[in-house]
């Protein structure tokens, strides 16, 4: 996947540009705003993560609202110190898709992003039915079937699953579980989240032989057809 | 409307005088001379207006005895009424002139006929030369028989005299008016800065530094002033001290984990055999600086919460709803920990405030409350309106119990403390900031947060105002 990054610190670009590369994805890199939007809309993207403070005049806002303007829909994650919420309205009020603030976790910052790309392919609305290996989820009655065996789910549980589901194969932490599952926007002194997904395995994967709910150290879960598994 | 009141504030503006006093004493006097005025001038209008009409009677009644003297006796004997008439009049003020067919004088003391005087049944008023000096008179013309006619007037110069009195003491007032009003200006300046100096004092106090100080009330009209900078002043003091509160805090409890990442990474530098040890120390190091930048982004958010900048996010909530998604987010925690959450919630009204803040409040009390609670133990989350009367409710209380514990006495009160954390609660991970925050969401909704000690455990109590909008 083509990624732009827009960021003017060259710890911070440097090390998620190194952990982009790493990932499989194939990143141009940019200092400055100006450089930023000549790249933006020159050139062709499946992601663009923009640094709100730029050197060179134009901000990453100035970036964003330019793009939009022009009809441009390319994914835009803003990466930012600025954590307001305030800051989050007005930067996904301008056309963000995602809002990621610093200090942030690489990990926490790729799952947001491959979240991303999936996203204009998976949220679409005529999707009824989504199938991962031998799991299968009827959107429309909301069912799960495993094994054509049928699971019954709490509607948070099922909610929970189709959120992996949708985003089969990518990593997603557990603020974004929080953040689009439950629609809450804190931080839980418990491991609150790590029970419902534990609640969730016990259903899904428990019964069978293969599991497809994974844990990923340090980031959070993933959903994997089994026969994707290595 | 808008118009005026700009033209008011520009011609404000050009005012030259700065001083309330002396524009008061101004005003004053400026009000004291009209209604002099008006009253002077309504005393002159219905005095003439008096002496006018007693005039007019005069001349009718003393008329209609002529005329009955002409009927009677003709001219001879009005000449004769006339002069006898003249002689008798002390004061001086009646004027005659009786004039036969030809225009020629027969009696009287007036020395010619006036040319202006044509019309008959008409007063005239008109300046008149008598001996040596001017006056004014009022006339009237009557027609008698074989051309004869007859002028009979009044000398009305007593009026002018009265009118000259009005004006003098209309003069006579407005210097002393202006007199007064100039001492007073100095007076009530004296007066105004007497009541502001307290005031003016107490400011040039506090913008020296010192926020103790406080305006006293005297229970005048200043009081209302008075008061609301001390509200201000109170609030200003509690903000200083969350502020040096949140520094002392800042040096003493992010030090703590800060100098832990620092020693792991250092020992791992100068110690660490194999690779893996090496990424083990800087995996938990990074741990750590997570750890650090979530209690930075509690102590930003309870200082931003406690500015009252977030009331922009005020919007209706269902709490119903809101506690009834809370209570299943985190009954599954409970069962893992062995717990069992019950809610415990009436129908309750919507209120106006920030949903995440409000999520955030009770999540932080629930996080509390399974930390606390013993294996098996009941959390009750709990929601009621308590009503003011029987029909509208006042507040709503929402209340989480645990069956822990609970907490002594002395520091019940000092548990919304930023990072204070009771003696009993030190292995247990956490801040010491969640009830900190749950107290700025808590003051954000002009609400309550209060902790009681129950048999067994602790509840906590938060109380939401309905009335605020």
């Amino acid at each position: 996947m083509r990624i732009l990054l827009v960021e003017d610190d060259p710890t911070v670009r440097s090390y998620v540009s190194k952990g982009l590369k790493e990932a499989g994805h194939n990143v141009d890199e940019t200092e400055n705003g100006k450089d930023g939007l000549f790249l933006a809309v020159s050139e062709s993207y499946d992601v663009i993560i923009l640094d709100r403070m730029l050197p060179g005049g134009i901000d990453g806002l100035r970036i964003l609202e330019t793009l939009r303007s022009q009809k441009n829909k390319t994914p835009v994650l803003i990466l930012s110190a600025l954590a307001d919420v305030d800051e989050r309205v007005s930067g996904l009020k301008a056309g963000g898709d995602d809002y990621v603030t610093k200090p942030f976790s690489f990990s926490e910052l790729l799952a947001r992003v491959e979240a991303l790309t999936r996203r204009g392919q998976n949220d679409n609305p005529q999707t009824t039915r989504l199938i991962i290996g031998d799991l299968e989820l009827d959107l429309l009655a909301r069912e799960v079937k495993r094994e054509g065996k049928r699971i019954d789910l709490q509607p948070r549980e099922f909610r929970l699953l189709e959120f992996l589901a949708r985003h089969a194969g990518q990593v997603i932490t557990r603020t974004m579980l929080l953040e689009k599952v439950w629609d809450y926007h804190f931080d839980p002194q418990t491991n609150v989240i790590d029970v419902h997904v534990s609640r969730l395995r016990q259903k899904v994967d428990k019964p069978f032989a293969h599991t497809m709910i994974h844990t990923v150290r340090n980031a959070g879960y993933i959903l994997r057809a089994p026969d994707e598994e290595t | 409307m808008n118009n005026t009141k700009k033209r008011l504030i520009s011609w404000r503006r050009r005012w030259p005088i700065r001083s309330i006093g002396v524009n008061f004493a101004l005003a004053y006097s400026v009000v004291f001379l009209i209604s002099a005025s008006i009253f002077l001038s309504f005393t002159w209008w219905s005095t003439t207006n008096l002496l006018n009409r007693h005039v007019q009677n005069a001349i009718e009644t003393d008329a209609s005895d002529l005329t009955h003297r002409w009927r009677v006796g003709g001219p001879r004997a009005l000449t004769h009424a006339i002069k006898e008439r003249l002689d008798q009049n002390v004061d001086d003020d009646a004027l005659y002139l009786l004039v036969d067919g030809l225009g020629r004088r027969l009696a009287g003391n007036l020395p010619g006929w006036p040319v202006k005087i044509q019309k008959t049944d008409h007063y005239y008023e008109l300046p008149i030369k008598r001996y040596s000096f001017r006056t004014t008179a009022k006339f009237r013309v009557y027609k008698l028989t074989k051309g004869y006619r007859l002028i009979i007037g009044h000398d009305v110069k007593g009026r002018e005299l009265f009118r000259h009195i009005i004006t003098e003491t209309l003069v006579w007032c407005a210097l002393m008016v202006s007199i007064l009003a100039l001492g007073g200006a100095f007076v009530v300046r004296r007066l105004f800065r007497h009541v502001v100096f307290s005031i003016a004092r107490t400011t040039r106090a506090l913008a020296n530094g010192d926020l103790n100080h406080r305006i006293a009330l005297d229970g005048s009209e200043t009081d209302l002033v008075a008061e609301t900078i001390n509200a201000m002043l109170e609030r200003i003091n509690r903000l200083m001290d969350g502020v040096k509160q949140v520094s002392n805090a800042i040096a003493h409890d992010l030090r703590t984990p800060i100098a832990r990442a620092r020693t792991r990474l250092e020992d791992a530098i100068d110690h660490a055999k194999s690779e893996e040890e090496l990424r083990e120390a800087v995996s938990l190091a990074v741990g750590d600086l997570d750890n650090i930048t979530l209690i930075f982004e509690a102590l930003l958010r309870i200082a931003q919460i406690e500015a009252g900048a977030k009331r922009s996010a005020f919007a209706e909530v269902d709490l119903n709803k809101l506690l009834e998604n809370m209570a299943e987010f985190y009954s599954v925690s409970a069962e893992e920990a062995g717990l069992n959450l019950a809610l415990n919630a009436s129908s309750l009204p919507t209120i106006i405030g920030d949903k995440s803040l409000l999520q955030q409040a009770i999540a932080n009390l629930l996080d509390n409350a399974i930390k606390f609670t013993p294996q098996g133990g009941t959390i009750t989350l709990e929601a009621h309106t308590i009503p003011l009367e029987s029909t509208s409710p006042d507040s709503i209380k929402i209340s989480v119990r645990d069956e822990g514990v609970g907490m002594a006495e002395k520091d019940i009160n000092r548990a919304h403390e930023r990072f204070f954390r009771a003696e009993s609660a030190r292995n247990t991970p956490g801040s010491g900031l969640g009830l900190s925050l749950v107290q700025a969401i808590m003051s954000l909704h002009k609400g309550s947060l209060s902790l009681q000690n129950e048999q067994p455990g602790l509840r906590v109590i938060l109380t939401l105002p309905l009335s605020d909008s």
